[in-house]
């Protein structure tokens, strides 16, 4: 029996600009269009304060000049154009650093409870990778932050302003599926509905991926539950490209065994890390800057203590974040979620005792390609060539302003800097004129069919076990560090849990929040991910950021200082230019990168 | 049963196949080591998967799995099974009070109109500065201990008060947030807000039965904001009386 859905059996639900994901980015670029009077909606799977933005911890950075009164946002974007290998697209930081202060500055305008100095003004801690007078004036202090909470901050914030602008939201509404029209162009989304399981086409002229990152697609991730790459999932089951995917974040500390992120702020508040004998590793491996180097190098270093035997606890499997001596009072004022989360997964109170922590992937550099607007791209006879009617914004995004190594507390500043340009240029796009065709029921129809097929499956495999096995190949071949032969075995084993992914049996086929059909979709949408992943890391011959190959070392300017640029449809990885080509400064170029 | 098993026993409710909730029994060996209530129910997932309950940050700061754990409301994610079990057994509610539309997913339509209704935004009409609005550390440290709510909905939902009048009683997750605003001192709509609490169901049906501070997962005390509002709307009454020179 078939219980096919067609397109005439569905509403339709049309908007001027509709946006995927309800985090930092899709909410700040819905608080620009919900302002200019465009019809917009917002549909999250979760309550928007659900969305990952919330776990954020130690801050945004942004050139505020608030601890230094002589900080430049040029200093910013040298640290940021470095921390990124020098494959962060350069027009894009400068974008980034440039207007960041502005992004800020509305946010403690719409009532973000930054903490303070004594001045009154925003407070200000070091992070990783940060420097005054591009890298020669030593460390810089360019964080800004509500306590250690300050995703949580910026996430309530936005909800809050947009409750104030009349954002509609569809809470708890799943997108499955892109509609696309015969020009290839992007008009909408299937969606359904998880509360009553009723399924929609949402159309709309602009439809904005802000679904954040895939974390999800390792074992051992800082990321939450919910981020399994919906949207650039989406993208890519449409033909649609994903740049730089290689390039994933181990961050240095999460916490062994359960993965929650331990903010970098612990070690920008004085912590630093220790081996087994007590020592302090990172003066051997990054002698100037110590334990705030960029994260891929701090987290690498770990690796090679546990690796070398001075690992620490019973199986040597992990290293320790040693705070205690900040005392209680700093602890308590300027870290008191990091204690929280210490004691209830740790099981160690971090005034007195140091935490166990291990490298644990925590985020995608790549995604899908954009320019400054958010306006996603392909590639066309070598050139990029926009998509009508499809943006990204966030950890989705690859813009690229991260490359192949992100900088501590930047991943705010994008999400709030391009979604509001985003939101901006789509509200001058479609008011002077621009948009989509419509799509046919074909079209649509044929949009449908992934969501058709697991209800209409009868056997196959199951979701649960099928995750994990996911989990496990990524984790073993594609984690801090990668090897050609390993990871030729773990592209085979992907292709056979291709197989498994594309027949999953989905035994509850009831409607109401029926998280099972929730989670055998996102297990797809998380294997997308994983491929492109997997594809792109085998293809880059070099040792560049947060991609590093024993088998290849060192860093290869010649041959790979360029984006990788993944086409889903023949699976094929080609290389594009990376832009040097900053307005306002003369770029920076590659330098050998040490801390 | 053996001394190496658990007993779950779950609210289960699929409207289109239950005409009426029941609790079912799960047995499930014991973890080797202390889970959070969060894993026993990923557990049980697995074995069953139509049970169906929220989860997303599974670190206690989303605030999505909210329910009811052995009679008492807390967050699944940061809820260690060794600090509830009682004689190896373990009770699974939804949140009380609000409509259940599935096992332990239940309807905050209710929860979050009120959450909207105290204006949870900041509200300051002067122009802002090019830069940031200066705020000394001792004002920002009075919005400590009333911005971190999660908006789980623990404490509202273990409020008879608030099971009692949904629509009209604010409920102390809203008011938390009401009063997170009429301490920032950014912001200069102070006096409204009392004015639109002032009515005898907004804030004078709180009781003070501090159910709300002993569930709290995050340690927060909307107890103590409802009682500072309520001495705020107390002197405003004395203020205006005064001043009138009438009663």
């Amino acid at each position: 029996m078939s219980n096919s859905i067609l397109t005439n059996d569905i509403k339709t639900i049309e908007f001027d600009a509709l946006i995927v994901g309800g985090g930092g980015s899709g909410m700040r670029a819905s608080l620009e269009l919900a302002k200019s009077g465009l019809k917009t909606a917002v549909v999250s799977k979760v309550f928007p304060t659900r969305s990952h933005t919330v776990s954020a911890q130690g801050g945004i950075t942004c050139a505020i000049a608030s601890a230094d009164p002589n900080d430049d946002w040029r200093w910013h974007m040298y640290d940021t154009v470095k921390g990124a290998d020098f494959i962060g697209d350069q027009d894009a930081i400068e974008y980034l650093c440039s207007e960041g202060p502005k992004a800020v500055f509305e946010l403690e305008h719409m009532g973000l409870p930054f903490s303070r100095f004594e001045n009154g003004r925003i407070y200000q801690r070091p992070f990783g990778g940060q420097s005054k007078d591009f890298g020669k004036g030593g460390q810089a202090a360019r964080t800004c932050a509500a306590a250690d909470r300050t995703g949580h901050a910026l996430l309530h914030t936005l909800y809050q302003n947009n409750v104030k602008e009349g954002t509609n939201f569809l809470n708890e509404w799943f997108a499955v599926d892109i509609v696309k029209n015969s020009k290839d162009e992007v008009t909408g989304v299937i969606a359904f509905s998880i509360e009553s399981g009723e399924v929609a086409y949402l159309k709309a002229q602009a439809t904005v991926m802000a679904t954040g990152g895939a974390g999800r697609i390792y074992a051992s991730t800082t990321n939450a539950l919910i981020n399994t790459g919906d949207g650039l999932a989406m993208a890519l089951r449409a033909g649609f490209p994903a740049q730089d995917m290689e390039m994933w974040q181990f961050h240095p500390t999460g916490i062994y065994g359960a993965g929650s992120l331990v903010t970098e702020g612990c070690r920008g508040e004085g912590g630093y890390l220790i081996n087994k004998d007590g020592e302090r590793f990172m003066e051997r491996y990054a002698p100037n800057v110590k334990d705030l180097a960029g994260r891929d190098v701090v987290a690498r270093s770990m690796v090679l203590e546990i690796l070398e035997g001075r690992g620490c606890g019973e199986n040597g499997d992990h290293i320790f974040l040693k705070l205690d001596h900040l005392g209680a009072d700093v602890l308590n004022s300027k870290l008191p979620g990091i204690c929280e989360l210490s004691r209830t997964f740790a099981h160690v109170d971090p005034i007195y005792e140091p935490i166990p922590v291990v490298p644990t992937c925590h985020y995608m550099m790549g995604g899908t390609p954009t320019n400054v607007n958010g306006q996603a791209f392909k590639r066309t006879n070598g050139n990029d060539s926009i998509i009508s009617g499809l943006f990204a914004a966030g950890e989705a995004a690859c813009v690229s302003v991260h490359g192949a190594n992100r900088l501590g507390g930047n991943s705010l500043l994008d999400l709030v800097v391009f979604g509001r340009a985003t939101g901006m240029h789509i509200q001058e796009e479609l008011k002077s004129g621009g948009g989509v065709e419509s799509s046919s029921n074909d079209d649509i129809n044929a949009s449908l069919e992934r969501l058709n097929k697991l209800n209409e499956s009868t056997s196959g495999h199951d979701t649960a076990s099928v995750k994990r096995e996911l989990q496990e190949c990524m984790q073993n071949y594609f984690g801090v560090f990668r090897r050609g032969d390993f990871m030729e075995k773990g592209l085979n084993e992907l292709s056979e849990i291709r197989e498994k992914v594309n027949n999953l049996h989905l035994k509850d086929k009831s409607s109401a929040f029926n998280t099972s059909r929730v989670e055998a979709i996102e297990l797809q949408n998380l294997f997308e991910v994983a491929e492109a992943t997997a594809i792109s890391a085998f293809e880059r011959n070099e040792s560049r950021g947060a991609h590093a190959r024993d088998d290849f070392p060192d860093r290869d300017d010649e041959n790979w200082l360029c984006h990788s640029f993944y086409d889903p449809v023949d699976k094929k990885v080609s290389k594009r230019e990376v832009n040097f080509a900053p307005t306002k400064v003369d770029a920076f170029p590659p330098i050998v990168r040490t801390y | 049963m053996s001394g190496n098993q658990l007993e779950v026993s779950m609210y289960r409710y699929n409207p289109e196949q239950d005409k009426f909730p029941y609790m079912k029994k799960y047995k499930i060996d014991k973890p080797a080591r202390d889970i959070m209530v969060l894993d026993l129910l990923h557990l049980l997932k697995e074995e069953d998967e139509s049970i169906s309950y929220r989860r997303s940050c599974r670190e206690g700061v989303c605030g999505s799995d909210g329910m009811n754990i052995n009679g008492k409301n807390g967050l699944a994610c940061i809820t260690p099974i060794s600090s509830v079990l009682k004689k190896d057994k373990i009770e699974l509610r939804p949140l009380p009070g609000l409509p259940v539309i599935r096992d332990l997913v239940v309807d905050m339509t209710e929860f979050y109109a009120q959450y909207e209704k105290i204006k949870p935004f900041l509200q300051n009409n002067t122009t802002a500065p090019e830069q940031e609005r200066l705020q000394s550390p001792e004002d920002r440290d009075k919005l400590d201990g009333l911005y971190e709510c999660i908006l789980c909905a623990c404490c509202s939902t273990s409020c008879p008060s608030f099971w009692w009048n949904p629509d009209k009683f604010v409920g102390p997750a809203a008011l938390l947030q009401a009063y997170r605003f009429i301490a920032d001192s950014r912001d200069l709509e102070t006096v409204e807000r009392l004015d639109e609490l002032s009515d005898p169901f907004s804030v004078y049906r709180c009781h003070g039965i501090m159910n709300c501070v002993s569930v709290c997962p995050k340690g927060l005390n909307p107890n103590k904001a409802i009682g500072e509002i309520k001495s705020m709307l107390l002197k405003s009454k004395k203020n205006i009386i005064t001043s009138d020179g009438t009663n």
